[in-house]
């Protein structure tokens, strides 16, 4: 009845609101979102096709793109099982020091990524603590790609755990319980019950994750030592390339990061067409 | 298969959810628990399922440990308060979860999963309903499905958390008649937990009142109505009248009624008798000892009427209860006098050292 109301209802100054709220929202997007978007391959095209391609077609550009994928392909998937089980932790069980866990599970957003950096260097580097140790062994951390890796995780450690934490906390554990009364083991009751029931916020937690993962600079940036080919990821080629007057070359690689973005994004959307109605189906509690 | 529980203790950080629980069930029972919310009803049921284990004591199975096997193994039914559905499967899924988790030695067949499921189904009267989601069937419904999924397991035991707590009346009461129909059908030894006491007297054969931990009582609906051990159980089951008795003239009292005897021989200078409203007589004649009262309120509930009669001399309201034929034959009406006794009482010592005393009045306290 309430529905229908205020369809029926609205004066026109009611009508109006509406309308001005609503371009008001699209304006808003359009200038801080849109537009830079368009900016960004409106530069990259700026000489022509040609030259967008040749700025592309480089061994830099590929290796970088190699290695974004690469990182991204590694913390994404430990951050995944870090993530469900500390969300497990956090929300099925109460032990001692579980606020800090909290806490802890929030400092990469709340520390800025460079000093994450730093403090790898200062752990892993030439005359960081374990430095000279892991020289001695020949295992290089720092200016590597186990350094880029490493700051990509602290960096994205936060994303699937804070998305789980308060979707688990929500629904309890009793269909875990009632799995485990019929007889299932761990592994059935995770895979069986948990994980369907978790699988949107997991599957968003894991988009976000993967889309900074990819777009990481600051953290990144101090433990990359910049050898081009080697240790930079797309946005330090970026950079790099910026800081070389290259203009065309920096907005077409920033253009392919764009364009992982938006594939990340409209995959999620696919998804959530596809199994839009099973989405419904189960959003209301369901018990 | 006996199961006998022993000196169950449960702490919860500084509460005691269990407090040196003993019980014996036995084959083919239907046990009620019950008590209000924090008695620890629920944590002897979930110990019972195995999601739950106990600081002290043992339950044992036959004279095997119970506790040792864990929860998957126990074969235990268990249908929680809401249900818990896996929300993301059908209804058919649902019920078959018990049978396709099953190593696959132990496994049933698909085609033979598939006929028990149609059976079961049949059984809890949710024939056709298989292919839909938790999120579409009404709570009675969901109700019957998770009973269905404890039951496809073929559990030896079936407990049953506030079976009915989440439907509304109507339901609930056709409902509470079928479950008791199922079980005499199976035979199957039943446990449900219940803070509601007219559930628990109708459904049971058996009841524990628990409070606070422990056990007040155990025994047979009419035993735990009828006769109560403890002040906790009077109150708790039924409605009941308190009032304080003194000493007065050397005979325990109040306001010029007394039960006549003394079962302490002076050992108690206060007593409370619990006297249900139906064990009060209304009408009584002028020379039996009784109190002087007025009728305030009439509520005709149905087949029965609650009155509540002021008695000055107590300063207290009283209940009673009449069937509501008997209202117009007896003329109750707001603003009427008339004299009320207890018929019968159940009394309690207010110090140690006493038992309870279950006091019956000599002849026909007239009247009604």
């Amino acid at each position: 009845m309430t529905a229908a109301a205020t369809a029926r209802a609205p004066a026109w100054p009611r009508r109006l609101a509406h309308l001005a709220l609503v371009l008001a929202a699209l304006a808003f997007l359009a200038l801080f979102l849109l537009l830079p978007l368009a900016a960004v391959f409106a530069e990259a095209l700026r000489k022509g096709v040609h030259a967008y391609l040749a700025a592309i077609d480089q061994p830099g550009a590929f290796a970088a793109i190699r290695l974004t994928l690469l990182v991204a392909a590694i913390a994404v998937p430990l951050n995944l099982v870090f993530g469900v089980a500390a969300a497990w932790a956090v929300a099925r069980f109460e032990f001692r020091g579980k606020a800090l866990l909290g806490a802890l599970i929030d400092l990469p957003f709340s520390v800025s990524p460079v000093i994450a950096g730093l403090v790898y260097v200062l752990l892993f580097g030439a005359q960081g603590w374990f430095g000279p140790w892991l020289a001695a062994h020949g295992v290089r951390i720092v200016f590597a790609v186990p350094g880029l890796v490493l700051a990509t995780m602290f960096v994205t450690l936060p994303f699937v755990a804070r998305e789980l934490i308060p979707l688990m906390q929500a629904q309890g554990a009793e269909e875990e319980e009632a799995a485990r009364v019929l007889g299932a083991n761990g592994w059935q009751m995770f895979f069986r019950v948990t994980l369907p029931k978790i699988r949107w916020a997991l599957l968003y937690g894991v988009l976000l994750c993967n889309a900074r993962a990819m777009g990481e600079f600051g953290a990144v940036s101090v433990v990359s030592g910049h050898i081009r080919g080697l240790t930079t990821t797309l946005p330090l080629e970026i950079e790099m390339r910026y800081n070389e007057y290259d203009y065309v070359g920096a907005f077409a690689v920033a253009s392919l990061l764009a364009l992982l973005a938006l594939v990340t994004l409209a995959a999620k959307t696919a998804l959530e067409w596809r199994y839009g109605d099973e989405l419904a189906a189960h959003a209301p509690g369901g018990h | 298969m006996t199961l006998e529980l022993s000196r169950l203790s449960r702490r919860f950080a500084d509460f005691a959810a269990l407090d040196d629980v003993s019980l014996d069930i036995a084959p083919g029972e239907f046990l009620a628990l019950l008590g209000p919310s924090g008695s620890g009803k629920t944590t002897l049921l979930r110990i019972l399922a195995g999601l739950d284990h106990p600081d002290a004591g043992s339950v044992r199975l036959d004279g095997r440990d119970f506790l040792a096997t864990p929860a998957r193994s126990r074969k235990v039914g268990l249908v929680f308060q809401h249900y818990a559905l896996f929300r993301h499967l059908t209804v058919a899924e649902n019920v078959a979860f018990g049978l396709r988790v099953r190593p696959w030695r132990a496994r049933p067949k698909r085609a033979e999963i598939a006929a028990r499921v149609e059976a079961l189904l049949q059984r809890v009267q949710l024939e056709g309903l298989g292919r839909r989601y938790p999120a579409q069937l009404s709570g009675g419904q969901r109700q019957r499905v998770a009973l269905a999924r404890a039951l496809a397991v073929e559990p030896g035991l079936l407990l049953l958390d506030e079976p009915f707590g989440a439907l509304d009346a109507q339901v609930r009461v056709a409902l509470r008649r079928w479950l008791r129909e199922l079980h005499e059908d199976l035979g199957l030894t039943t446990v449900f937990v219940t803070h509601d006491q007219e559930e628990a007297l109708e459904l049971a054969d058996r009841v524990a009142v628990m409070n606070r931990g422990r056990i007040e009582q155990i025994g047979a609906p009419g035993t735990v109505y009828q006769d109560p051990a403890t002040p906790f159980v009077c109150e708790f089951i039924g409605k009941v009248n308190r009032i304080p008795l003194a000493r007065e003239d050397g005979m325990l009292g109040a306001a010029g009624w007394t039960p006549g005897r003394d079962p302490w021989r002076g050992g108690q200078a206060r007593a409370t008798a619990y006297v249900r409203p139906e064990h009060l007589a209304l009408g009584v004649a002028g020379d039996r000892p009784g109190w002087q009262a007025q009728v305030r309120h009439v509520y005709l509930a149905g087949s029965v009427a609650h009155l509540e009669l002021d008695v000055q001399a107590l300063a207290q309201t009283l209940e009673a209860d009449v069937a509501s034929e008997d209202l117009a034959r007896l003329g109750l009406r707001p603003g009427l006098g008339l004299r009320v006794a207890p018929r019968r009482a159940v009394v309690f010592p207010a110090g140690s050292g006493g038992d309870r005393w279950v006091w019956q009045a000599d002849e026909a306290v007239v009247a009604v």
